[in-house]
C-alpha cells in the first residue's frame, strides 16, 4: 500500500516536472527567443500541436493500457485521401465529415478486431495497417491532391477567435481534451483502463472487460485520427494520401516524454498535453533561432531518453538509500 | 459486438448520404483570390542592399537543391543582401508551411519557395504577403495567387519535348522506353511527363513506345531498384528517360555493371559531376539539364528587384539578373532561365556542378 503511494506520489512528481519543464521553456523561450512570444507565434505554434495533440488523447489511453496503436498517422492520411475524392466526386462537405470521421472509427475498429478478438499483439498488428492503411491512401487518390476546398471551412481552420491570438480548432480541442481527461481520470472506464495496463489478468477477475475496453479504445483512436484527417487537409487546403507522413512517433514521442509508461498502468493526461506542448514550442523557438534539423532532432532524442531514465535513476537512487538507511540501523539480536 | 458495430456503421453512413442532398459541394464553390499587388513598378529603383532572403527548397541535404541555393547565395553576395537556407528533412506537402511560418516570424524580406504542394503552402504564403514579404517560387511553382513570380528553369514544353527528342536519338527512331520519375505527386516531373506523353503520340514517334512510368521517390536505393525491374520486366527495353537527378545517376550506376551496358541507354536530366563517369565509361551518351546554380541565382535578383519595387511580378516588366543578363516577365509571373543544355562526352568537362 505505502509502495503504491510511493508510487503514486512519483508519478504526480513526474507530470508535474514536466508541467514546470513547458511552463519554464514557454517562459525563457518568450524572453530569449525573438519572435516567440508574439500573439502570430502564438497562433502558429497552436496550429502545429493541434493535430499531435489530438491525436495523442485516445493514444495516451491505449498505451495506458500496455497497447499501441502506430496506424495513427496512416489512418489520418486515408481518412485525407478519401476526403479529397468523395469531395472530387461532388458530395457536400457536411456529408463527407462525418463519413471521415465514422471512415476513422471503422479503421481503428480493424485493429481492436485484430488485438482484442484474435489476441495479436498490437505492436505486429498497428505497423501492418500503418502500412496497409497509407498503402490503400495511394490507392484512394494516387499521386494527385485535392485542393479546391471551401473557403469557408478552410479559413475558419487556418483562422482564429475574433482575430485574436487563439485559433478556431482550439475550441473542439479543449473540448475533446476534457472529456478525455475526466474519462481517464475520474470514471470507472478510466480505471478500468489503468487497471487493465497494471495487469491484465488481475484485471478480469476484478470484473473489467478487458477485451471489450481496448476494442472501443482502437475505434474511438481511430475515429480520432479522421477527426485529425479533416481538420488537416482543410488547414493545409489540400487532400494528400502523404498526408501526417511519421505524425505517429511525434505522438507516442509527446506521450513517453508526458510520463506514460509504455508498459502501460501508469500516466496522466495533463503530463500528456505539456509533453505535446514542450516538444512543439522547443522545436518552434529552436527553429526561430535557425537551428538546423539535425540538431532539433538530436535535442528531441536526447530529451526523450532522459524522460524515461529520469524516473529509474531517482526509483535506484531511492532504493539505495532506504538499503543504506537499513545497513547502518542498530541490528538487534534478537527477533 | 464488432458485427453490431459495423451494421451501425454502415447504417448510419447510409442515413449521412441520404440526408445529404444539401450542403457545400465542390459545384458551388467561388473562386479564390489573393489579390495581386496593385503597386506600380519602377524599373529604374535603385537595388536594396540588406535584403534578408531565405531559401527554402523542397527538402534539405538534396545535391540537387543545394546548389540551386548556392547560386541564390552568391547572387546574394553580390547584392549585398542577407541570405539563409531553411527547409524540411522530409519532402512532404505540410512540413514546409511551419518553416514559412517561422520565416514570417522573423521578418525576411523574401522567401524563395520550391513548393511540395502548389496549394498547402498557399495559405501561410499569403500570410507572409500580407506582412509585406515577398514570395519568389522557382523550381516547383506554388499555386500562382500565392506568390509574385515564378522561377521556371526551362519551360514544361522545352523540357517535355527535349526528353522525347533524347528518347528518340537513342533508340534509333524505334523501339521500347521506360521513365523512371521521382515521387508520383512532383509537380514538375508529372508535367514533364505529361508532354512526353503527348509527343510521343505525335507521328514521328509512332515507332517508339512507352513501356511505363516507375517511380523511385527520388531515394537512390529504390531508383535503383526500379531500374532494375524496368529491366526485368521489359527485356526489349531500349531508353530508360529519368527526369531526376537522383533517378538517372541510379539507373546509370545500374545499367554500368551489368550486362544490359552498352544495350540500353539512359538519359534524361542529371548533373554533369555525377554524371562523369557514365559518360566516360560509354554508359550515357547524352543528357540535359539546365544549370541549377542560375536558378537561385535568378530567384535571388527577381527577390531583390521585387523588394526594390523594380518589378511587381506583372507581364512584361524587366529586370536585370547579374551575370545572366536581362529578363522579361512571362505570362502569370513566370520567368523562364532558357532552354536546357545537352551534355556529351565532348562538353562534359567544361561544366562543374
Amino acid at each position: 500500500m505505502s509502495d503504491q503511494g510511493n508510487r503514486l506520489g512519483r508519478l504526480l512528481s513526474w507530470d508535474a516536472a514536466v508541467v514546470l519543464v513547458t511552463v519554464l521553456v514557454l517562459i525563457v523561450a518568450s524572453g530569449a527567443v525573438e519572435n516567440f512570444g508574439t500573439s502570430r507565434n502564438f497562433t502558429f505554434l497552436l496550429l502545429d500541436l493541434l493535430p499531435i495533440a489530438l491525436v495523442a488523447l485516445p493514444m495516451t489511453f491505449i498505451i495506458v493500457t500496455g497497447e499501441i496503436d502506430l496506424s495513427v498517422a496512416s489512418t489520418l492520411g486515408l481518412t485525407s485521401a478519401v476526403m479529397g475524392s468523395l469531395w472530387d466526386a461532388g458530395l457536400s462537405i457536411e456529408t463527407i465529415i462525418p463519413l471521415c470521421i465514422v471512415l476513422g472509427a471503422v479503421l481503428g475498429a480493424l485493429n481492436g478486431f485484430f488485438v482484442t478478438m484474435l489476441k495479436l499483439p498490437s505492436l505486429a498488428v498497428t505497423i501492418g495497417t500503418l502500412a496497409l492503411y497509407r498503402g490503400l491512401a495511394f490507392v484512394v487518390l494516387g499521386d494527385g491532391a485535392v485542393a479546391d476546398f471551401p473557403r469557408d471551412y478552410t479559413s475558419w481552420v487556418t483562422g482564429t477567435i475574433g482575430d485574436g491570438p487563439v485559433p478556431n480548432v482550439l475550441l473542439p480541442l479543449v473540448v475533446v481534451a476534457l472529456v478525455f481527461g475526466v474519462v481517464l481520470h475520474a470514471t470507472p472506464v478510466g480505471r478500468g483502463v489503468f487497471a487493465a495496463g497494471a495487469g491484465e489478468q488481475a484485471a478480469r477477475f476484478a470484473g473489467i472487460r478487458t477485451g471489450r475496453l481496448k476494442f472501443w479504445l482502437y475505434v474511438v483512436s481511430g475515429a480520432v485520427a479522421g477527426l485529425a484527417g479533416v481538420l488537416w487537409t482543410l488547414r493545409y487546403s489540400s487532400a494528400r494520401a502523404d498526408n501526417g507522413f511519421g505524425l505517429e512517433l511525434a505522438v507516442v514521442a509527446a506521450v513517453l516524454l508526458g510520463g506514460v509508461s509504455i508498459f502501460g498502468g501508469k500516466g496522466t493526461l495533463p503530463g500528456v498535453l505539456a509533453g505535446v506542448v514542450l516538444l512543439a514550442s522547443l522545436q518552434n523557438a529552436l527553429r526561430l533561432q535557425d537551428v538546423s534539423n539535425e540538431a532539433l532532432n538530436i535535442v528531441t532524442g536526447v530529451l526523450l531518453i532522459v524522460s524515461v531514465l529520469l524516473p529509474n535513476v531517482v526509483t535506484s537512487a531511492r532504493t539505495a538509500l532506504r538499503r543504506r538507511s537499513r545497513a547502518t540501523a542498530p541490528v538487534s539480536p534478537e527477533r | 459486438m464488432s458485427r453490431r458495430f459495423l451494421t451501425g456503421a454502415v447504417s448510419a453512413g447510409l442515413v449521412l448520404v441520404l440526408a445529404a442532398c444539401s450542403g457545400t459541394t465542390k459545384n458551388d464553390n467561388a473562386g479564390s483570390g489573393a489579390s495581386a499587388s496593385t503597386a506600380a513598378a519602377n524599373p529604374n529603383a535603385a537595388a536594396k542592399e540588406g535584403v534578408k532572403m531565405a531559401f527554402l527548397p523542397k527538402q534539405l541535404n538534396n545535391p540537387y537543391s543545394d546548389i540551386e541555393v548556392s547560386g541564390g547565395k552568391d547572387a546574394l553576395a553580390e547584392l549585398k543582401g542577407e541570405y539563409k537556407l531553411v527547409g524540411p528533412n522530409d519532402a512532404s506537402a505540410s512540413s514546409q508551411v511551419s518553416y514559412i511560418n517561422t520565416l514570417i516570424q522573423q521578418q525576411q524580406d523574401v522567401i524563395g519557395i520550391a513548393a511540395n504542394d502548389p496549394n498547402a503552402v498557399c495559405p501561410s504564403l499569403n500570410q507572409a504577403r500580407s506582412a509585406g514579404i515577398k514570395i519568389v517560387a522557382f523550381d516547383s511553382d506554388a499555386a500562382k495567387d500565392c506568390r509574385d513570380v515564378f522561377i521556371n528553369q526551362a519551360t514544361t514544353q522545352g523540357i517535355g519535348e527535349a526528353l522525347a527528342k533524347q528518347a528518340k536519338d537513342l533508340s534509333g527512331g524505334s523501339g521500347e522506353i521506360a521513365v523512371l520519375s521521382a515521387t508520383p505527386n512532383a509537380t514538375n516531373q508529372n508535367a514533364w511527363i505529361e508532354v512526353l506523353k503527348k509527343e510521343l503520340a505525335k507521328p514521328e514517334y509512332a515507332n517508339i513506345k512507352l513501356d511505363k512510368v516507375a517511380y523511385g521517390n527520388d531515394d537512390d536505393q529504390k531508383s535503383f531498384q526500379e531500374a532494375q525491374g524496368l529491366l526485368q520486366s521489359f527485356p526489349n527495353l531500349k531508353v530508360i528517360v529519368s527526369p531526376t537527378t537522383v533517378g538517372i545517376a541510379a539507373a546509370a550506376r545500374y545499367v554500368s555493371s551489368s550486362s544490359y551496358k552498352g544495350k540500353v541507354a539512359v538519359t534524361g536530366l542529371g548533373t554533369p559531376n555525377q554524371m562523369r563517369a557514365f559518360v566516360k565509361d560509354g554508359t550515357v551518351k547524352q543528357f540535359a539539364l539546365w544549370n541549377p546554380a542560375d536558378i537561385g541565382y535568378l530567384a535571388a535578383y527577381a527577390g531583390v528587384a521585387l523588394k526594390s519595387g523594380q518589378i511587381t511580378g506583372k507581364e512584361g516588366e524587366k529586370f536585370k539578373a547579374g551575370k545572366l543578363g536581362d529578363y522579361t516577365i512571362g505570362a502569370s509571373g513566370e520567368i523562364v532561365l532558357g532552354p536546357p543544355t545537352t551534355f556529351d562526352a565532348n562538353n562534359i568537362d567544361k561544366f562543374n556542378f
